[in-house]
């Protein structure tokens, strides 16, 4: 199996405090990974590192086989993309929020595409309401709806349904299940909700201050967990 | 109060039946209003952009303040300024723009350049700080991120324009200074009400001013059209 991601000696510091510390991890091609762990484990950071929004203190991050080093080339970030928890929409309609990638991308948006994103996320009513008007989980649909149309190889997602209502969260999570299945997306989902992780995910990591505790197949993470951390979160108790 | 009145009646004669050489200073007003506009637009809208943008921006302790005395500048000692840089003696004197137009555009675009900095740049930095992650995530170069954010400001920057209009317009000091108020030449509404106002002519001055309150208004009118037609999207 390929790898999207290759990690190696990776370190990530903001001033003096090391937030990811992560001597090696791989990211397979088309599979669902999922990252769980306590606030401040450097989840977050380290889908920025994924997407190149930021670079690594020190290590080295390969992408589809090819050394990062230096300046990221456009095409490469723009195989990539990130769903936040808190989708930052422009004042504008949806449909043009939905398009926005296009345009980044000076695609012709006459094709399709838009409208059937719009279709395939239930928000074909919404596609000229204003999107600052929108409520929480027709937002992060939006959201979604923007990242996908783009077709991309590698969809990051940081808390994507953290506080929706269980529809928009079952909708979502479908939506990523069958985008994957469909096209082949590599998808790292953060989540704070450890059944969102065992609904999704191939492989599911822990995250611990910055550490990969222990990363395993999901159905091994939940039933056979191998380090005592992991026994105690996917038990629910809270790790500091 | 009966002077007033009478002036007012007479003013709406005036207007009825427009002269040419008050056709002509209402021109030279326009002209110059929009020259200097477009001048303080083009360099100030990219230039309070960046420092929108640019929050760890080493001096801006020192530089926001500047910006903002600049928006307040008193046009009289611009137009102060402008006269001894373009007088024989001052540096831009070769010019030879001292009582000309151009010299007028010159002072209004430094009475309108520090307002659209300061207003543009504030615009910029309402927008959500998100903003710019978010686009970089979604393919963003840098310079498109620029363009989206002052897009998402377009609000506090069409409000920017109009105070900068506003400002340049309503003007007397400064180009009653480097214009010198030559009838036919650099004679604006503005200039041509003081003159006419000393002389006594209230209903001509009068008709000037209404003239003027009717430009302002208008293209007001039209700014705000733009603001909420852009509100809503």
């Amino acid at each position: 199996m390929t790898s999207a991601y290759e990690l190696t000696d990776i370190r990530h510091s903001y001033g003096d405090r090391c937030v990811v510390d992560i001597p090696t991890l791989s990211v397979r091609s088309g599979e669902i990974l999922g990252l769980v762990g306590p606030s401040g484990a450097g989840k977050s950071t380290l889908l920025r590192l994924l997407n190149f929004l930021e670079t690594p203190t020190t290590g080295s991050i390969a992408y589809a086989g090819a050394e990062i080093d230096g300046d990221v080339s456009l095409a490469t970030r723009r195989d990539v993309t990130t769903v936040f928890q808190r989708p930052m929409l422009l004042r504008r309609s949806v449909a043009a929020n939905v398009r926005i990638g296009l345009n980044l991308r000076g695609v012709e948006t006459k094709d399709r595409s838009t409208e059937r994103w719009l279709d395939r996320l239930g928000l074909t009513d919404l596609a000229d309401a204003p999107a600052r008007t929108l409520s929480a989980g027709e937002a992060q649909r939006v959201a979604f709806a923007r990242a996908l149309v783009v077709e991309p190889s590698v969809l990051l997602l940081d808390e994507p349904t953290g506080n929706l209502d269980p529809y928009n969260v079952g909708l979502l999570e479908e939506i990523v299940r069958s985008d994957s299945a469909e096209r082949g997306t590599t998808v790292v989902v953060v989540t704070h909700d450890v059944f969102q992780a065992r609904r999704l995910a191939d492989r599911t990591g822990l995250m611990v201050s910055g550490r990969m505790i222990e990363l395993a197949e999901t159905r091994a993470f939940f039933s056979t967990p191998q380090r005592p951390e992991t026994a105690a979160f996917v038990r629910g108790d809270l790790l500091m | 109060m009966e002077t007033l009145g009478r002036a007012f009646a007479d003013a709406l004669g005036l207007l009825w039946g427009l002269d040419a050489a008050l056709l002509e200073t209402v021109g030279l007003t326009l002209r110059v209003t929009l020259v200097a506009l477009t001048i303080a637009l083009v360099l100030g809208i990219p230039i309070g952009a960046a420092i929108g943008l640019a929050r760890h921006l080493p001096g801006r302790w020192l530089l926001v303040p500047l910006i903002y005395t600049g928006m307040g500048l008193p046009p009289v000692t611009v137009g102060l300024f402008t006269y001894l840089l373009l007088s024989n003696q001052g540096p831009l004197g070769g010019l030879g723009w001292l009582f000309t137009p151009a010299g007028m555009i010159v002072a209004q675009t430094i009475i309108a350049f520090p307002l659209v900095v300061g207003l543009t740049m504030a615009a910029v930095q309402g927008v959500d700080p998100n903003l710019p992650i978010q686009m970089l995530s979604l393919g963003a170069t840098r310079r498109q991120v620029a363009t989206v954010t002052l897009l998402e400001a377009r609000v506090g920057v069409t409000a920017a324009v109009v105070a900068a209009y506003g400002a340049i317009i309503s003007e007397v000091g400064a180009v009653m200074l480097v214009g010198g108020n030559i009838e036919g030449e650099t004679r604006v509404l503005t200039t041509a009400i003081v003159l006419e106002t000393r002389k006594g002519n209230f209903a001509l001055a009068l008709a000037l001013g209404i003239i003027l309150l009717a430009l302002a208004f208008l293209t007001n009118f039209a700014f705000h059209r733009l603001q909420v037609h852009q509100g809503v999207r």
